[in-house]
């Protein structure tokens, strides 16, 4: 914690998100039907499901880039119409564009003083002095902190993640957690993570939503003591357990 | 190089050797050439073969000599030149524009990229007829043809590599606010540049290609009518000299490629072996 403290912007809070009857089909395939979830703000949410039961499709509806067939999907009171500019995205793959550099990427929106910004940005998920490499000497869990930065460097106020650590080894994913763990105390934004990594899902989540063929299978509060320690607590077992029959 | 420094380590010997080896390994490219023109020397010389018809490669080197003393070869090879590189700014510079606007934008795409597509299967140089009746013989001609050679090289790798951009890349930056110049000037354009640039060796070729057809027909400089006006005279020297700069600018062109290739490309792997390996 000594060195990760060394730089934290202050809180800069989080959205509450809510969606009323949401309805979203793909051709004759219903992936969500009359679908209500609501997210104070704040909360870190993990959302578990097995492939195609529409994580992946709430999380495009919440980030704006899909629409619903009806419904409302809310961010802050105000209805999502397209992308929210305090909504960032964490996807599967880091996306980094490979002809700019680690900083270029990391401040891809230029905004005022955005080198700045980034250098710091890059220093909280332990990047510094990687400023100017190019994305394709980084290793897989180096590229998804840049992606991290990148998405934090505009202090968002809801921060969804699309199972980002899927691809990585076990001990790199860890240390993803921890670091995810510890920015999130830190500025409290509104967190989705996508997963269907149950043990991911008890680690980090205050609360996690099983989707089972577009709609709400379990809901239940993760009320584990922060820093968590993985794999240690029994109590975290057993909700895993719970969470694996939903699924 | 690495395994020549691995194998020093054993024995001082066994490294010598191997640098011996290196040498003859940068000396091999150069063997069959070499060979070639000693052959051909000594075959000129002893009258095996006609002297007329395939001067020796030393007749060639003083021909060389004089022709670069009295200016003229100088001369030649700045006009074509010239000519070579208005042509490649312009048809390389409107294929460009073209496959840009047709990669970007679907309405332009649908007007354009058939009709371009069937114009490109005319080999432009079934066009000579034509463009003397149009432009006579004067360099607007030649520099039509070299115009219309290099274009569709660029037009299609460059619609070819706007197209081909990682959508997964364009959603991302429309995700970070990234408004449409900005997306053009980051992701599109740096993203379609490797097609770009095979697309600009393909036109560098077909830019001296066409340049040596439409100066040998109506010229008054240039390298082609230098070879043209030496057949003429049987300085069968002469022409072979032409013909040996035109294989070096053609050469000239491609090591200038290579370079901004290797320039601007710096962020591909295939150019960071040196970076890659450090790590």
């Amino acid at each position: 914690m000594s060195v990760a403290d060394a730089y934290e912007p202050e809180s800069t809070g989080g959205l509450p998100i809510s969606l009323s009857r949401v309805e979203k089909s793909f051709g004759a395939l219903n992936v969500l039907g009359n679908f209500n979830l609501d997210i104070p703000a704040g909360q870190f949410l993990a959302v578990v499901g097995r492939s195609g039961g529409g994580k992946s499709t709430l999380m495009r509806l919440v980030a704006g880039l899909d629409g619903a067939d009806s419904g409302r999907v809310n961010i802050g009171g105000r209805k999502v119409e397209r992308l929210h500019p305090s909504v960032r995205l964490l996807f599967q793959e880091a996306r980094l564009v490979p002809w700019q550099r680690v900083i270029e990427n990391v401040g891809i929106a230029r905004g005022p003083n955005w080198q700045e910004t980034a250098r710091r940005a890059l220093a909280d998920v332990g990047l510094e002095g990687r400023e100017n490499d190019w994305p394709s000497v980084l290793s897989g869990g180096q590229r998804q902190r840049v992606a991290l930065a990148r998405a934090l460097v505009s202090e968002p106020q809801i921060l969804l993640l699309d199972e980002p650590f899927g691809a990585l080894d076990a001990l790199t994913r860890i240390e993803m957690h921890r670091l995810l763990e510890r920015i999130w105390t830190a500025r409290g934004f509104t967190t989705v993570l996508i997963t269907h990594d149950v043990a991911e899902a008890v680690a980090l989540a205050d609360r996690v939503v099983v989707l089972r063929e577009g709609a709400i299978a379990l809901d239940i509060e993760i009320a584990l003591d922060r820093p968590r320690q993985e794999l240690a607590d029994p109590r975290a077992v057993d909700l895993q357990r719970r969470i694996l029959d939903a699924v | 190089m690495a395994e020549a420094s691995v194998a020093g380590g054993y024995a001082a010997g066994e490294g010598r050797k191997l640098n011996l080896k290196g040498l003859a390994s940068v000396l091999a490219p150069w063997a069959l050439p070499i060979t070639l023109l000693v052959l051909w020397e000594i075959a000129s010389q002893s009258g095996f073969v006609n002297a007329r018809l395939m001067p020796a490669p030393t007749k060639i080197a003083t021909t060389f000599w004089r022709l670069l003393l009295d200016g003229s070869l100088f001369f030649h090879t700045l006009a074509s030149t010239q000519r070579a590189v208005i042509g490649l700014v312009i048809g390389g510079g409107l294929g460009f524009i073209a496959g840009v606007l047709t990669g970007l934008w679907k309405p332009a795409e649908t007007l354009l990229d058939s009709t371009l597509q069937m114009v490109r299967n005319i080999p432009h140089l079934a066009l000579i007829p034509l463009v003397i009746l149009w432009f006579g013989i004067d360099e607007t001609a030649k520099i039509f043809l070299v115009s219309i050679g290099v274009f569709f090289p660029i037009y299609i790798n460059t619609f070819y590599g706007v197209r081909t951009i990682d959508p997964q890349l364009v959603e991302m930056a429309s995700v970070y606010g990234l408004d449409r110049k900005a997306l053009i000037q980051r992701i599109i354009l740096p993203g379609a540049l490797p097609s770009i640039l095979v697309g600009l060796r393909y036109a560098l070729g077909f830019m001296w290609l066409t340049l040596i057809v439409a100066e040998t027909i109506s010229a008054t400089s240039g390298i082609g009518y230098m070879t043209m006006n030496a057949r003429e005279f049987l300085q069968t020297d002469v022409v072979l000299l032409g013909i040996i700069v035109y294989a070096l600018l053609g050469k000239l062109a491609d090591v200038a490629t290579r370079a901004i290739e290797k320039r601007v490309l710096v962020w591909h792997p295939a150019y960071q072996v040196k970076s890659g390996s450090a790590k």
